[in-house]
């Protein structure tokens, strides 16, 4: 992996007197119960990332277990016949193990645990990605593995709860609130509370209290170095624009960084749009959220005037969170990033495309990149090269697809 | 009354002072009124009114149950803050328990204003540390208000000093690593805690998180200034066949507990 530079780029120039801050966002605002364990996390990182032990035991592993460097694909037809002509390339995070980018960051928090000592981990999930790539990365460590997953998202995702029942974690359905990610966020929090001296929490994305949004940042950074790399050898120039979904905003993050002083280089997030934000029922929490706290960072979220968290809604699980990581926060303030909403129907118009032109089912989240990037395409014309992060592959999703194209059958079976 | 005068009164008794939590707006407001003026009647020394939010992380089932029927109901920061001042206007101390989110939206210095208006004593912020966010403690300051934050076991000395250098009014000693919520044992961490924290300050240090009976009352009243009990009363409200019942409940576990931190 590339050596993980410090939390400090030209946008947060002020995180060395105010640690895990990026402009007014982020921070850390959770129970003092927590702060010694966010500390240790801190320390251990901080030691960890300056250990040439450490990094090459996370880069055997990204080697060797996940399969990296992840290759990039050209999108030749799907550019051609569904995105005005642009050049579209695909970095392909679906084929890591596991099915998707959340493996980068599991396998480094797992070492981190491990040497920090600490015999069990929990995580949240939503799509159940984070989930299976947590429960994969505590077997082969020999980690106890507890994830909270929202009800509604177990019923969702049933495929991924198989695969973490499989791999020998513990499954809990979280049942408060809207029964998805931001309820399942909450009782890993309450069990960290309570378990701290025995058990690290893996977070999924780059959202939380310092220092997840810089640890699993830093963790996902090597989406984009790899990629930026690979864009030049293969065009002999950078993109023109980089888009990525964004839920919590971790693989976002993590192809965007590389690029962030490439001020050519677009930077486009595209937001879960749900049945459109003028519908109130929507993920967009950039696009029409406003600045607040949610679990333990200042970023935008979707709020009512009282302050309280207004349940989000996508057809896509890993996307439906009401809360963004807040350097996302920071990249849309300073114009760096630009944020746009996707809804459902244009989401999995793009995920047919890609079946039908390239061969490759898309999770759904990373289908609104594509949908993301067919907007571009047309903006930006045929000259134009356009990155996207294909953060995961769509195994997983084929029972909500089939239901959406309506390949089923009247008792629900997918037959003739 | 302050809470400090309170402690003062209690102390001058020879007792530790108690302290009894519940949400505004459940079951409803006024009922949620009545409730904490009976817990006040039945020898309750400071109330904690609860602010409603979507999102208690540090809040086990029982008070998550009452939260969100709350705030289905539609409870509202105004609520609260009629919550506070009819309680205020018994005479009895009453400080908010509020996480961050719901006090930065309606701004730290109008709810700080608002809140002293009321009759207000003070601020218990669960999720907001003070090195956390600088706007809270001058708002605060500004209009007299109590600033309580919250020490654990886990804390280091240096984050308890921190942090009482920060408090007024009192420090919230969590009695054990966990959720609000009842409990057979409130943990031997708590008197080492206690003992840490006052080694920084000269404020009264009340110990809360799992604390239901009158028992473990008389425990922790051995070595703290203040008991607090929150999900025990609320448990009360929430097996109540009728609001009328929960408030007689109420009541009665509030005198049993009156007669806990008298017990030596």
């Amino acid at each position: 992996m590339d050596t993980m530079p410090d939390n400090g780029h030209v946008l947060s120039a002020d995180s060395t007197d105010r640690p895990g801050r990026f402009g007014p966002y982020g921070g850390r605002y959770v129970p003092e119960a927590l702060i010694a364990a966010l500390d240790e996390l801190d320390r251990e990182y901080a030691a960890a990332r300056q250990d040439p032990a450490f990094t090459a035991e996370l880069d055997h592993l990204l080697t060797t277990y996940t399969g990296r460097p992840t290759p990039i694909t050209e999108a030749a037809r799907f550019g051609a016949e569904a995105a005005g002509g642009a050049r579209v390339l695909l970095k392909r995070e679906d084929l890591n193990h596991t099915g998707s980018h959340k493996i980068n960051n599991v396998l480094g928090q797992a070492l981190l645990t491990k040497r920090i000592g600490k015999p069990r981990v929990i995580a949240e999930t939503g799509a159940g990605q984070h989930g299976v790539a947590t429960a994969t990365a505590a077997a082969l460590m020999g980690l106890e593995c507890v994830i909270y997953m929202g009800e509604e998202d177990t019923r969702r995702q049933a495929l991924n709860v198989a695969r973490m029942r499989l791999l020998g974690a513990t499954v809990i359905p979280v049942t408060t609130g809207s029964r998805t990610l931001k309820d399942a966020i909450n009782e890993a929090l309450r069990d960290w509370v309570t378990n701290v001296a025995t058990t690290n929490y893996v977070f999924g994305t780059v959202a939380g209290p310092h220092p997840f949004p810089t640890l699993v940042r830093d963790l996902q950074r090597v989406i984009g170095v790899e990629a930026r790399q690979q864009v030049l050898d293969l065009t002999g120039r950078l993109p023109d624009a980089v888009a990525a979904c964004v839920g919590g905003g971790s693989n976002a993050i993590g192809i965007f960084h590389a690029f962030i002083d490439d001020a050519d280089v677009a930077l486009y997030g595209f937001e879960a749009g749900g049945d459109g934000v003028a519908t109130g029922r929507h993920a967009a929490t950039i696009t029409a959220g406003s600045p607040g706290v949610l679990h333990g960072a200042r970023s935008y979220l979707l709020q009512d005037e009282m302050g309280q968290t207004i349940e989000s809604h996508s057809i896509s699980a890993g996307l439906d969170y009401p809360g963004v990581g807040p350097e996302h926060a920071w990249l849309k303030d300073s114009g760096r990033a630009t944020y746009e909403p996707v809804d459902d129907a244009d989401a999995m118009e793009a995920f047919r495309l890609l079946c039908r032109t390239e061969g490759i089912i898309p999770a759904i989240e990373s289908s609104h990149a594509l949908a993301g990037a067919r907007r571009l395409g047309e903006r930006l014309g045929p000259d134009a090269t356009i990155l996207v992060n294909l953060s995961g592959r769509g195994d997983k999703d084929v029972d909500t697809a089939a239901k959406w194209f309506g390949l089923m059958n009247e008792s629900g079976e997918v037959g003739a | 009354m302050t809470t400090s005068v309170a402690f003062e009164k209690a102390r001058a008794e020879g007792r530790a002072a108690l302290v009894g939590y519940l949400p505004a707006g459940y079951p409803s407001v006024d009922e949620s009124i009545a409730a904490l003026r009976a817990m006040i009647d039945a020898g309750v020394d400071i109330v904690e009114v609860g602010l409603p939010y979507s999102d208690p992380l540090i809040d086990g089932p029982v008070i998550q149950t009452a939260v969100d029927a709350a705030l289905r109901a539609g409870t509202t920061t105004t609520d609260v803050l009629r919550v506070v001042e009819a309680v205020a206007a018994t005479g009895a101390p009453a400080v908010v328990m509020s996480y961050w989110n719901p006090l930065d939206r309606y701004g730290a210095r109008a709810f700080a204003r608002d809140l002293a208006a009321a009759g207000g004593s003070g601020v218990i912020t669960p999720d907001l540390t003070p090195d956390a966010d600088d706007s809270w403690v001058p708002a605060a300051r500004e209009h007299g208000l109590d600033t309580v934050f919250l020490v654990a076991p886990s804390s280091t000395d240096e984050r308890i000093a921190m942090t009482t250098a920060a408090c007024r009014g009192f420090v919230y000693a969590t009695s054990v690593m966990g959720v609000t919520g009842t409990r057979e044992q409130v943990g031997d961490a708590a008197a080492g805690l206690v003992e840490r924290t006052r080694a920084t300050t000269e404020l009264p240090v009340a110990v809360g998180l799992g604390v239901s009976n009158a028992v473990q009352a008389t425990e922790i009243a051995a070595f703290a200034d203040g008991v607090v009990v929150g999900s025990a009363f609320v448990r009360r409200l929430l097996d109540a066949a009728d609001p009328a019942a929960g408030v007689a409940s109420v009541a009665a576990l509030a005198a049993d507990l009156a007669g806990g931190v008298r017990e030596r």
